[in-house]
């Protein structure tokens, strides 16, 4: 039997939120409350960190209710969920950055967390003092960051500016030295929470690179991620939280599916109405599934033609703002990915972007897909800058296979694509080729 | 589970625990990098650099010595005022500085990643030190200006110096728990260490407080320490016993009771930072 390497024992964990404000609608009111406020306000704040043991508060949420589960020596889970269902409190209990309220957990070894990479990190100082800073902060000792400390430079690719104040830096030198330091911390247990959203192609597989290694190396591997494809390829197991609770562990491909498919409806239109923009330069709005009449569908023959259109909204203007989607089989996991700098990228990646509402349209190529379900996920980022937004939700919409050959044939067909090829006769004689007639051949 | 590996048990943290000092020690790297880093970032792109942790202390004097020394006429113990007041602000202004900076010294790299909590008050303090330092060498050339022969006693510094240390910390502990929750430490404190400047002798010689308040004086350990600092190297008065001893046992307990509060309060940081 394998040793286990993190056993987690019913562990809960609730919050207070801030508690309501009285309102007053007389004067006297209001100037009693004025006097009245240091004392309201010092119970409001004291009440932060104190709780009734009955738990009858109804400003308490339960992030957590009673998580237990185990993972073996050199597994690599994966943890999925929708925002908000208890993901990050569950990772921070684990990284110890907060105390759980009940429960218990136990790791064996150094746990690194990559939750914030660049942690520490300041801008005055040079790349190689943040080097040891970081390192420190992450647990290293002086002496192993000594002994990496070429290494991390060189993964990191930035040797010529490594004397530079990183307040010099662009953002991408920036999220690479930071990712470099926290690639070679080797510790026993890794928790990751998708840090792969940033720095450019080339970096990106660096660092997947170093998370395979991590992984092969009989490491403990905690991955978060929305990205059901990166799950799908990098987790043998996985976990579902929903609101706080584990709703299912055990192999990845039931956990995924059970998080895709059996709890969700099938969804041809989806919308964010939220105010809360702050700090956002965009903001994907809505996003939508057209059949050929141009109405709203989460059903498709694969016979016909479907259109994807999205909705976002330019909250601070700027330059080089991409908006990308990616269509997901739930069979066959990351189908293709398509991006709207993808025709004429020299003009578009400097193209201005003013405030307001823009909305686009895409043709799927239907033609090619397999039957199934699929769904779509939304970002928008600058391009080796930033991530400007992460679309909520998800788009599920289900290919329906009415008249294809395998269904008159009574066959399956097995691949991530379709194709239709006409199979063209060669004859012996004379190795000519008598054309296929297409005529014929009505299937897309 | 085999047991050549560390095992972290993560649980709910209960009651009254003190200070976790093999977990320090295994820190103590972050330690240094993290004084260092407020040593050098602190000074980073100013014309005067350190010469700012002498202005401080000297424009002070300066100003003391024209308002209190001769304006008011405040007695200085037969030296003169200049130095009278410099010795104390050298002590003083590393005690306000590292109250200060205690403050701000829980940032929110505690909602990013675990490390001992105790370890940004402890090295915000720290940082200071070199400040002190730096303002002790300046007192030295100011003794030599003015002619001042100091005592044997110069070696009871050290401990006054340790003294000096404690109760920065014991206060920096509790203020930066404090501030964590309430907010109003930090504005408060802006000017509350210019009010408190006051209940020490800095300006004016412990000799001013009448005889029976003299106990409930000493309570505030900074006493011991500026009239200590004050009969060593400028030979005042005869070493003042009663205020350190009553110092050195405040101060103890203003110590322990922050590390407990410290670390009683410790598990909710990240939550409501």
């Amino acid at each position: 039997m394998r040793t286990k390497s993190i056993i987690v024992e019913e562990i809960s964990k609730r919050y207070r939120i801030g508690l309501q404000e009285e309102e007053h609608d007389s004067l006297a009111g209001t100037v009693a409350s004025w006097i009245k406020y240091p004392l309201s306000n010092f119970r409001r704040l004291r009440s932060l960190s104190k709780f009734n043991e009955n738990g009858t508060d109804q400003d308490i949420i339960w992030a957590l209710r009673d998580i237990s589960f185990e993972v073996n020596e050199g597994d690599v889970l994966g943890i999925v969920g929708r925002n908000g269902a208890g993901k990050s409190t569950l990772l921070k209990i684990l990284s110890r950055i907060t105390d759980p309220t009940s429960g218990r957990v136990m790791i064996k070894g150094r746990v690194s967390s990559l939750l914030e990479v660049g942690t520490g990190f300041h801008p005055e100082l040079t790349g190689r003092d943040n080097v040891y800073l970081n390192g420190t902060i992450i647990g290293m000792s002086k002496k192993e960051i000594d002994r990496k400390f070429d290494e991390i430079v060189n993964f990191s690719g930035i040797e010529k500016f490594i004397d530079t104040p990183i307040k010099r830096y662009s953002t991408g030198m920036n999220v690479r030295l930071a990712f470099a330091v926290a690639a070679h911390i080797e510790p026993e247990v890794l928790i990751i929470d998708e840090v792969l959203a940033v720095g450019d192609i080339d970096f990106q597989r660096k660092c997947i690179g170093k998370m395979d290694e991590v992984g092969k190396s009989g490491r403990t591997v905690l991955f978060v991620s929305h990205n059901m494809s990166a799950v799908l390829s990098l987790c043998k197991s996985a976990l579902l939280l929903e609101d706080g609770r584990c709703t299912a562990i055990g192999p990845t491909e039931q956990v995924v599916k059970k998080y895709l498919g059996e709890n969700k409806k099938l969804m041809g239109e989806v919308e964010d109405k939220s105010s809360d923009t702050e700090g956002k330069k965009l903001k994907i709005r809505k996003a939508r599934l057209l059949d050929e009449h141009g109405s709203v569908c989460s059903e498709f023959n694969l016979k016909n033609k479907i259109s994807l259109e999205v909705t976002f909204e330019v909250i601070v203007p700027g330059r080089g703002y991409n908006v990308d989607f990616k269509v997901i089989s739930l069979n066959y996991g990351n189908v293709f990915q398509s991006n709207y700098m993808d025709v004429n990228v020299d003009e578009k990646r400097y193209q201005y972007w003013e405030k307001g509402v823009y909305t686009y349209r895409i043709d799927l190529p239907v033609g090619i897909m397999r039957d199934g379900d699929h769904y779509i996920q939304i970002v928008s980022a600058v391009p080796m800058v930033e991530m400007l937004d992460v679309f909520d939700h998800e788009l599920y919409f289900r290919c329906i296979d009415v008249d294809s050959p395998e269904v008159k044939l009574m066959q399956g067909r097995s691949g991530p694509i379709y194709q239709f090829l006409p199979w063209n006769k060669v004859n012996h004689s004379d190795n000519k080729i008598s054309q296929f007639d297409d005529t014929q051949y009505s299937y897309p | 589970m085999n047991s050549d590996q560390k095992l972290t048990i993560i649980k709910p943290k209960s009651g009254w625990q003190l200070i976790e000092w093999k977990e320090l020690k295994e820190y103590r790297d972050m330690f240094f990098f993290l004084v260092w880093r407020d040593i050098k970032v602190r000074y980073a792109q100013s014309v005067l650099g350190v010469g700012w942790a002498v202005i401080q202390p000297v424009f002070s004097m300066i100003v003391f010595t024209i308002v209190f020394g001769n304006l008011a006429k405040i007695e200085s113990d037969g030296v003169p005022y200049a130095i009278f007041s410099f010795t104390a602000l050298v002590p003083w202004t590393f005690f306000a500085n590292s109250l200060t900076a205690s403050t701000t010294s829980l940032n929110n790299m505690i909602t990013k990643i675990y490390f001992p909590r105790l370890i940004l008050p402890i090295s915000s303090i720290l940082s200071k030190s070199v400040d002190f330092a730096i303002s002790m060498v300046v007192l030295f050339g100011l003794m030599i200006w003015f002619q001042v022969v100091p005592t044997l006693w110069i070696f009871f510094l050290p401990y006054l110096i340790l003294i000096l240390m404690i109760t920065s910390l014991g206060f920096g502990m509790w203020l930066s728990a404090l501030t964590v929750q309430y907010r109003d430490i930090r504005y408060g404190l802006q000017f509350g260490v210019q009010l408190l400047m006051y209940a020490a002798p800095v300006v004016y010689p412990a000799s001013l407080v009448p005889e029976q308040y003299r106990l409930l004086y000493a309570l505030n350990p900074m006493v011991g320490v500026i009239e200590g600092f004050r009969s060593a190297l400028l030979a005042t008065n005869p070493m003042p016993w009663d205020f350190i001893i009553t110092g050195t046992i405040s101060t103890v307990i203003i110590a322990l009771t922050g590390a407990l509060y410290f670390k009683r309060r410790e598990k909710y940081f990240a939550d409501v930072i």
